[in-house]
């Protein structure tokens, strides 16, 4: 199959081009932080525990899961623990642990007791350390205990859900539109969704998956505009938004194994002649079997970390551009930080367009080599 | 490195929540969405189509309709060229006919007056006649009133009758 198409796409150039513009400006930061720690280590020594802002720590725990949701300022919606235990069902409410992320607050049921520590729940150990903290740590502070099944309703499950009503309801919304308006020109809604679903059947599913591409137009649409609107969402910086939810390597690898199912299903004879028969001499085959057969799994696993690490990197980067008032200390940093961050979110809206394209395309293209018929 | 390791709960709930979810919008969405706009599409093709196939018609029908004006005109121009030869004819004809009637009367005419004449000449000479005995009878009666006279002409005719 002719892949090329997919590398002349024009957007693929403006990705580069942003992706050299966002590499430049996540470089910028960090030298900021250096400086500042620097200045900071030579005027304020004394004041240094208390002032030093840990710009990594803060991004990555605003771009993690959590059992709150926070709303504004002290005010969190507390969401339900649920674990799955050897004692059955535990479930309690997330403020049962009193905004407590360092495992210093124990919670009590059916005979066990649990604690949180960077948004996970632990078992919590016999006795606190030195810190107070009922986990042992190792030299890296990372928790040794043993975890519960947890399956908690966090922000990302939250959203999730959200954006599964979301898109049921709108899409329902567009059906109906369709029923009732049969064979006229789309209204409202419905023809604001007409041109990105005709998108993604004329220009992903057909050019990739040829006459058959109609079986998989339901998958297709679905992870395309799940993408989008997760994409989307994660962008709104207050409540219904604000998680991270396509940026979460669980979703993300969710996806990326129904592509990969797919793929896997519906290859036909072909597909699997080239993979385990390829036309090369047969002693090519020690070299070249292993290469195709890992290939199977590198092309969703690739498509895994695509997802992950740019909607993750546009967070990052959005966060650590606010920061930039807390890293300088300065309220006169504020506007520059605003402007960047309103280009960066601006940026961020393409990127949530575009990666819900290549996720897409990519999972078409990867179905159409499975499927393709050779003659 | 959390961040590249998934957590179980939002693993299980992301596989529901996907699965249901297209289960749920490709039963109720799009299903009756792409139906719906491939049957739209379908309807405009056709409609197009249709208009190609109208304008085809039309284009035929007008071609048809200027096939048959020059028809009916080259048919009033071949009436009309027969009408005026039949009138030709017609004129010569009664021309010819009016000429030789003419001709005929005119002969009629002359025959006629041929007779008229010959009939006056011999009315005329039987009257010449008739005068000249008249004529005739009076000089000779005036003449033979005398004796001497009677004799003369007596002694004339038979002279002439000696001579003969």
């Amino acid at each position: 199959m002719d892949c090329s198409h997919v590398f002349e796409f024009k957007v693929n150039r403006l990705i580069v081009v942003f992706a050299l513009f966002l590499a430049f400006f996540s470089v910028t930061p960090a030298a900021f932080a250096q400086v500042d720690s620097l200045a900071t280590d030579s005027t304020h020594a004394e004041t240094k525990a208390e002032k030093k802002f840990d710009i990594g720590k803060f991004a990555l725990h605003h771009i993690a899961d959590s059992h709150s949701w926070h709303v504004i300022g002290h005010t969190y919606i507390n969401l339900p623990v649920i674990l799955y235990t050897p004692n059955g069902l535990v479930t309690f409410s997330s403020g049962e642990f009193n905004h407590d992320d360092e495992a210093t607050v124990v919670v009590e049921r059916n005979g066990q007791r649990f604690v949180k520590m960077h948004e996970k729940i632990y078992y919590a150990s016999e006795v606190a350390n030195a810190h107070g903290q009922y986990v042992e740590l190792d030299e890296k502070h990372h928790a040794l205990n043993k975890r519960p099944l947890d399956l908690s309703i966090t922000k990302n499950v939250c959203t999730l859900l959200l954006s599964v009503l979301v898109l049921l309801a709108v899409f329902f919304n567009v059906a109906s539109g369709y029923r009732k308006r049969k064979g006229k020109s789309p209204k409202g809604l419905q023809s604001w969704m007409e041109p990105i679903i005709l998108f993604v059947r004329d220009d992903i599913a057909k050019p990739n998956l040829g006459h058959k591409y109609e079986r998989f137009m339901p998958y297709l649409l679905t992870v395309f505009f799940f993408i989008w609107f997760n994409n989307m969402l994660g962008l709104v910086p207050f409540l219904p938004g604000g998680a991270n939810l396509t940026g979460n390597i669980a979703v993300t690898m969710i996806l990326a194994i129904a592509t990969f199912g797919i793929t896997v299903f519906n290859g036909n004879k072909y597909y699997w002649k080239h993979i385990f028969m390829p036309d090369v001499p047969w002693w090519m085959y020690i070299v070249m079997v292993p290469v195709e057969l890992f290939g199977i799994f590198t092309k969703p696993i690739a498509l895994m970390i695509r997802l992950f690490a740019n909607i993750t990197a546009g967070h990052i980067l959005v966060l650590s551009l606010i920061c930039l008032v807390f890293v300088f200390n300065s309220l006169y940093i504020a506007p520059i930080s605003i402007a960047f961050a309103v280009f960066i979110g601006a940026i961020e809206l393409l990127v949530a367009f575009i990666q819900a394209f290549i996720f897409t395309i990519l999972s078409a293209l990867f179905i159409g080599m499975a499927i393709e018929e050779h003659h | 490195m959390e961040l590249l390791l998934p957590e179980f709960g939002l693993v299980i709930f992301q596989s529901i929540a996907f699965l249901l979810l297209m289960f749920l919008l490709a039963k109720f969405a799009w299903k009756p969405i792409l139906a719906a706009i491939k049957e739209r599409e379908q309807s405009i093709d056709e409609a197009l189509n249709k208009a190609e196939l109208a304008k085809q018609e039309m284009a035929r029908l007008t071609s048809q309709n200027e096939e048959l004006m020059k028809e009916a005109r080259a048919e009033r121009d071949s009436i009309l060229k027969e009408a005026k030869t039949l009138k030709d004819n017609i004129l010569t004809e009664a021309k010819t006919q009016a000429h030789s009637e003419g001709a005929k009367l005119i002969e009629k005419a002359k025959i006629e007056i041929e007779n008229q004449k010959k009939a006056a000449l011999a009315e005329l000479k039987n009257q010449v006649s008739t005068l000249s005995l008249d004529i005739a009878e009076r000089v000779l009666r005036n003449q033979l009133q005398d004796k001497a006279k009677q004799e003369d002409l007596v002694a004339n005719l038979l002279k002439d009758v000696e001579l003969n």
